[in-house]
């Protein structure tokens, strides 16, 4: 039995009782879907028609439709690969590293969070596919396959290959996670459905949820494969963003050779990933009505997080500049003194403000208890995270060794096209995974209703000794 | 499969109450074939008296297997098939193996434990599980007994000893 203080505020209000939590979770799954997730659906699949076009376009005749040229040679691709890898440390973050923390806030938050993760590490991994250009052969540049080249093998000294198996296992891993957790959801859909009468989806779900049963057996098992996964994934959380700056920072160019990189990469992508978090939850919240589930005092924690992590951030860019400084290497003071004063200045401080000045609002309680103004700063620091990789990738670029090389950057429509391909991708994945699967973890908040629900907490004392009496 | 056929079921409406009833069952003598709730309560694997599952040996071995496969495959492919000079490195270096090596134990021991849960807990998207109760999903812990194995004990008795545990009702459900 877990017993919570009772000054603590209530993860879930409204006085909900089990039944209630099935009901209001499963509701949306059942009805028919409403106009609204019909518009952004219409939206969605518009936004990525148009970019599936640029896809085969960039397919068809090669990555020259690109805006790359020789100095710039890896620019919006590798930024929006980075972005979304960001964006998708949140959700295992939540329900690994947190549940590691026994953070019982979580449990509302987690399911929807996964998801996100899910779709935003395979829209991250479009980039890298399209780069690759005729990327039906990539399975033998980027995997230890037997090959016609007397079995060439990969390189495995390379931190792109290691991108390779981090990315990969990453997104299994955290698939796995979420699928495991959907499966006692799945059962009570099945259930409900055998008792509405629905043989079809009762058979849909049925297979779904493998034929959960949800007996103490299985339930401890499961318990134990949930503490386990969380074990598992907290280092790999923590290890893919490492990886991903590693592509930068074993290179010898100045301003990616940093060894800063892994701790202020990790600290961004969750930056970045508790912000899209939070855009996308209140937007669910609203059109689910999900309000007793998702709180106000769910949303200020996760602006907490924004306030530790963008502080993090801000200390790393300003450690950046003093040591390019203080190493007294001028290639690494020209890179920087580039960033700040050259022709990509604007962007440099578009990220400078985005990202360090913006989330120290939330020091305020007014703001991070405010919804709009979450919703707000939450999409601006995403726009502020998309300049970070941009400044580090592109001005690092740009000015080469020789001046006669020096260039600048113009994406063509076809970067364009397929950063919005993924945006469409990701809003369309978002949106059948809320239709179709419960967006909260109905389990988990069940389990969670007695110690931590407005009325309970106060009953709970009585509760017990009721039940004492009894024997 | 299961052989039993009849059950009685109590059903309980809230997890501290199943928990000491799960107790008081148990020591008036009456085996309990399972106990299915909506939500993992804790503390009821102890009280029904199983033992630990033995999951973590298997995603550690999982794991292990991981680790000295990638370690392998690297060692043999750049060290012995297919020996390349990279930066004049040596051809086995152990530092810019570990990632790929980490990779791997944690890829192979999630899926590896994984698998290993669905087999043994009977797992598979076919077929409809054995229910007792529908609402065992929903917001009822539901406690079901085997009558035939109970043989020493009337099924008035048991639905007797459910009652005074605390069950809010008693079914009886048998199965072809």
């Amino acid at each position: 039995m877990q017993v919570t203080s009772a000054i603590r505020e209530p993860l879930i209000t409204g006085g909900k009782t089990v039944k209630d939590v099935s009901h209001d979770i499963s509701r949306q799954v059942e009805g028919a879907p409403t106009k609204l997730w019909w518009m952004a659906m219409a939206i969605s699949l518009v936004v990525f028609a148009y970019g599936f076009y640029c896809v085969c376009m960039l397919l068809w005749h090669g990555v020259g439709m690109w805006g790359l040229n020789k100095t710039v040679g890896w620019a919006w691709d590798i930024t929006n690969f980075v972005w979304w890898v960001g964006i998708g440390h949140a959700g295992t973050l939540i329900s690994a590293i947190l549940l590691l923390f026994r953070q019982r806030w979580r449990m509302s938050i987690n399911r929807a969070a996964e998801a996100m993760t899910i779709f935003a590490v395979i829209c991250a991994a479009t980039f890298p596919l399209m780069h690759m250009g005729r990327l039906w052969l990539g399975f033998y540049w980027c995997l230890p396959l037997p090959n016609t080249w007397g079995s060439l093998w990969a390189n495995f000294n390379s931190p792109l290959l290691w991108d390779v198996f981090a990315i990969s296992t990453y997104f299994t891993v955290s698939l796995v996670f979420w699928y495991m957790g959907l499966i006692p959801d799945f059962a009570t859909i099945r259930n409900r459905a055998l008792m509405q009468g629905n043989k079809i989806r009762a058979t849909i779900y049925n297979a779904l949820s493998f034929g959960w049963s949800g007996g103490a057996k299985t339930w401890a098992r499961y318990e134990s494969v949930a503490l386990i996964l969380a074990g598992l994934s907290t280092p790999l959380v923590l290890s893919v963003h490492t990886i991903v700056s590693m592509d930068f920072a074993t290179s010898v160019i100045p301003g990616w050779h940093t060894t800063i990189f892994p701790p202020y990469f990790v600290a961004g992508a969750i930056f970045s990933g508790f912000a899209m978090v939070l855009t996308l939850l209140l937007i669910t919240r609203a059109v689910f009505k999900l309000e007793d589930y998702i709180t106000i005092y769910h949303i200020e924690l996760m602006n907490i997080i924004i306030i530790v992590t963008g502080s993090i951030v801000g200390i790393a860019y300003i450690t950046e500049l003093f040591i390019s400084w203080y190493s007294g290497v001028e290639y690494e003071g020209y890179a920087f003194y580039n960033r700040v004063q050259g022709p990509y200045a604007w962007s440099y401080w578009s990220m400078m403000t985005c990202n360090v000045i913006s989330p120290q609002l939330f020091w305020i309680k007014k703001i991070r208890t405010s919804i709009v103004a979450t919703f707000v700063l939450s999409i601006i620091v995403n726009i502020g995270m998309w300049f970070e990789r941009f400044v580090i990738i592109v001005t690092s670029l740009h000015r080469d060794y020789i001046p006669s090389s020096w260039t600048m950057f113009h994406p063509t429509m076809y970067d364009i096209g397929e950063y919005l391909f993924t945006f469409g991708l990701f809003f369309t994945a978002f949106l059948l995974f809320a239709k179709f699967f419960p967006v909260i973890n109905i389990a988990e908040v069940k389990s969670i209703l007695k110690a931590t629900s407005e009325k309970k907490a106060v009953a709970h004392g009585e509760l017990v000794e009721e039940s004492a009496n009894k024997h | 499969m299961d052989v039993n056929k009849n059950f009685l079921v109590g059903v309980f409406e809230d997890e501290d109450v199943l928990l000491a009833a799960v107790k008081k069952v148990r020591s008036g003598g009456v085996k309990i074939h399972e106990v299915y709730s909506p939500f993992p309560v804790h503390g009821l694997d102890e009280a029904l008296g199983y033992k630990r599952t033995r999951l973590p040996i298997a995603a550690f071995l999982f794991g292990l297997t991981g680790t000295t496969l990638a370690l392998t495959m690297q060692i043999w492919m750049l060290g012995y098939d297919w020996p390349m000079i990279i930066g004049g490195k040596n051809f086995v270096s152990l530092p810019p193996f570990i990632p790929v090596t980490f990779e791997m134990t944690v890829l192979l021991s999630a899926l590896g434990m994984v698998a290993t849960f669905m087999i043994v807990s009977d797992m598979k998207p076919y077929g409809s599980p054995r229910q007792f109760d529908l609402r065992s999903t929903e917001d009822k812990h539901v406690m079901a007994i085997d009558t035939d194995a109970n043989g020493g004990k009337s099924k008035d008795e048991i639905s007797r000893l459910l009652k005074e545990a605390g069950a809010s009702e008693v079914n009886t459900k048998s199965f072809e």
